[in-house]
């Protein structure tokens, strides 16, 4: 059997950042700075349930995304899921590593594996979404 | 993979704490709890495929069929023949309805001249076994033949992986063929001297075990029938021994990759073996439940027939998706997976005859994006020599 120390790190993986807010989709957004441009990638609770990741189809840079509507899809060895944004806005940069590294989805779920960077073009809407404690508690009841 | 939706009332296999005590995550299939991976599905897929995975398999059912006319009605129920099965070996065939199509795919063993062992899909055990019981009271005025369904008394591990042969020899004590061994030179006869399709007994840690030279993952390997109050401890030796644990995802990709059948997917009660590309598993004799439809199709033909689908990329196409040539809907995949040993999408679909020829430069709807797919034939993997 795998030692404890393997089960010691996921509780780490596991924690939902503070500094960022979540989606029920399991989404998260964290603002840069406390700018307009913020980050969004999938949290670790969507990795795992996912599995191994193989593909992620997102949009392309200029690219308009919106709040709650679907960005893209993330392919896993077992099944294909819709991305959707966290904010309405404008894609400003896409994680181009994922192409050739899609596993930093699920190594580095919250770092790395991040996907998009998006000019958020109404910066109430994360005011909508979920923090840290909120989400946490909603995974804890699915 | 076919779920189950109703988790509060599903089976759970003697394994069932171990796999979470382990970390694996569970999933509903087949009406029981099953571990859908452990360290990951690509990660299980490369341990079979370069050296040992071990799965839970217990939720497949294990039904004793015997008596002195339990070879006549296997004969009646199954396509390949159960009075000229050697005792000591095992067969793949297919229980089929008098339509043809597929009640169930099945390995089954023959243990003495009036005692079998069958191994139907989780899903379909009951069905099986209430099939056997129906048809039974249609033969022989009813008697001769008992079916015993050992499946909650029992545990079945299955190791697969080109190390595990050493695996198993190397924990297998006293161990005993059910039939002649392929070689013998000299030695204690061991698992590994088991010739494919046939099943010996032994013993791991005084437990007992009964180990068939069988599998459905495109390796060698083994599957073990143990008492389910011993099968923790064994699955502790396996892996101890170097075996990983495998979830079902990864023995879904693994058999996708080998070409081989799952039922509800490539074979059901409306699809025919032949249709299915897999009229090698049916006897040509007849007198079985669908022999002149399959005599029929295998003879004439079917409107539509398996292949295999294979494009670059990570994308991959889903069951249910539609084939495509030139815009319109020739088939539908029925399994389709990224191959992480190929490193390309693989899938199986059914068309229409007339684009089944391999090479066939052909389309599936990926969600409204038409792919570029090859037709190809099975396996996709065929294991090294």
């Amino acid at each position: 059997m795998p030692a404890a120390t393997t089960d010691i790190t996921e509780v780490f993986d596991k924690v939902n950042p503070d500094d960022r807010k979540y989606t029920r989709e399991h989404e998260w957004v964290v603002s840069e700075d406390g700018s307009d441009t913020v980050l969004v990638g999938i949290t670790h609770y969507a990795q795992d349930q996912l599995g191994d990741v193989v593909y992620v189809e997102l949009p392309a840079v200029g690219d308009p995304v919106g709040y709650l509507a679907k960005m893209g899809e993330i392919e896993s060895v077992k099944a294909v899921s819709d991305l959707f944004s966290p904010v309405s806005g404008a894609v400003a940069e896409v994680n181009g590593r994922l192409a050739q590294e899609p596993e930093l989805v699920n190594n580095d779920p919250f770092g790395d594996g991040w996907m998009l960077r998006v000019s958020m073009s109404d910066a109430a809407e994360l005011e909508q979404l979920l923090d840290a404690a909120a989400y946490d508690e909603y995974i804890g009841q699915l | 993979m076919t779920t189950d939706t109703s988790p509060a009332e599903n089976f759970r296999t003697t394994l069932y704490d171990t796999h979470v005590a382990s970390g694996a995550r569970m999933v509903p299939f087949g009406g029981w709890d099953m571990p859908v991976q452990y360290e990951g599905t690509i990660a299980e897929v490369e341990a079979v495929r370069k050296a040992a995975g071990i799965f839970d398999v217990s939720h497949m059912g294990r039904l004793n069929i015997s008596g002195p006319n339990a070879a006549g009605l296997l004969d009646l129920l199954l396509t390949g023949s159960a009075s000229g099965l050697r005792v000591g070996r095992a067969r793949y065939c297919f229980i089929c309805n008098e339509r043809g199509g597929v009640i169930d795919d099945t390995i089954f063993y023959r243990l003495s001249d009036d005692e079998f062992l069958l191994i139907p899909n989780a899903g379909n055990r009951e069905e099986v076994a209430l099939w056997f019981d129906r048809q039974l009271a249609g033969h022989f005025d009813g008697r001769g033949v008992q079916i015993t369904d050992r499946t909650m008394a029992t545990g079945l591990i299955a190791v697969q992986g080109p190390q595990a042969a050493g695996i198993v020899d190397g924990l297998c004590e006293d161990f005993s063929p059910g039939a002649r061994l392929a070689r013998n030179p000299g030695r204690d006869p061991q698992p590994s001297l088991l010739r494919p399709y046939t099943w010996g007994r032994g013993h791991i840690d005084g437990r007992r075990i009964f180990v068939g030279r069988t599998g459905y993952t495109g390796e060698d390997g083994f599957e073990l029938a143990v008492q389910a109050s011993d099968a923790a401890a064994i699955w502790e030796r396996l892996t101890g021994a170097g075996a990983a644990p495998c979830g079902l995802g990864a023995r879904d990709v693994l058999r996708l990759e080998a070409g081989l059948p799952l039922h509800g997917h490539e074979l059901s009660d409306s699809i025919s073996p032949i249709e299915a590309g897999l009229g090698r598993f049916v006897r040509r004799d007849g007198g079985f439940n669908g022999a002149d439809v399959l005599d029929y199709q295998r003879v004439y033909g079917t409107p539509r027939q398996m292949v295999g689908l294979t494009m670059p990329g990570r994308s991959a196409p889903r069951a249910g998706y539609d084939v495509l040539a030139d815009g319109s809907v020739v088939g539908i995949v029925s399994s389709g997976s990224y191959s992480p040993t190929l490193e390309r999408c693989i899938a199986m679909a059914f068309v229409d005859a007339e684009h089944a020829e391999p090479g066939t430069e052909l389309q599936v709807d990926i969600r409204g994006r038409a792919a570029d797919v090859t037709t190809t034939e099975l396996p996709f993997y065929r294991r090294p020599d």
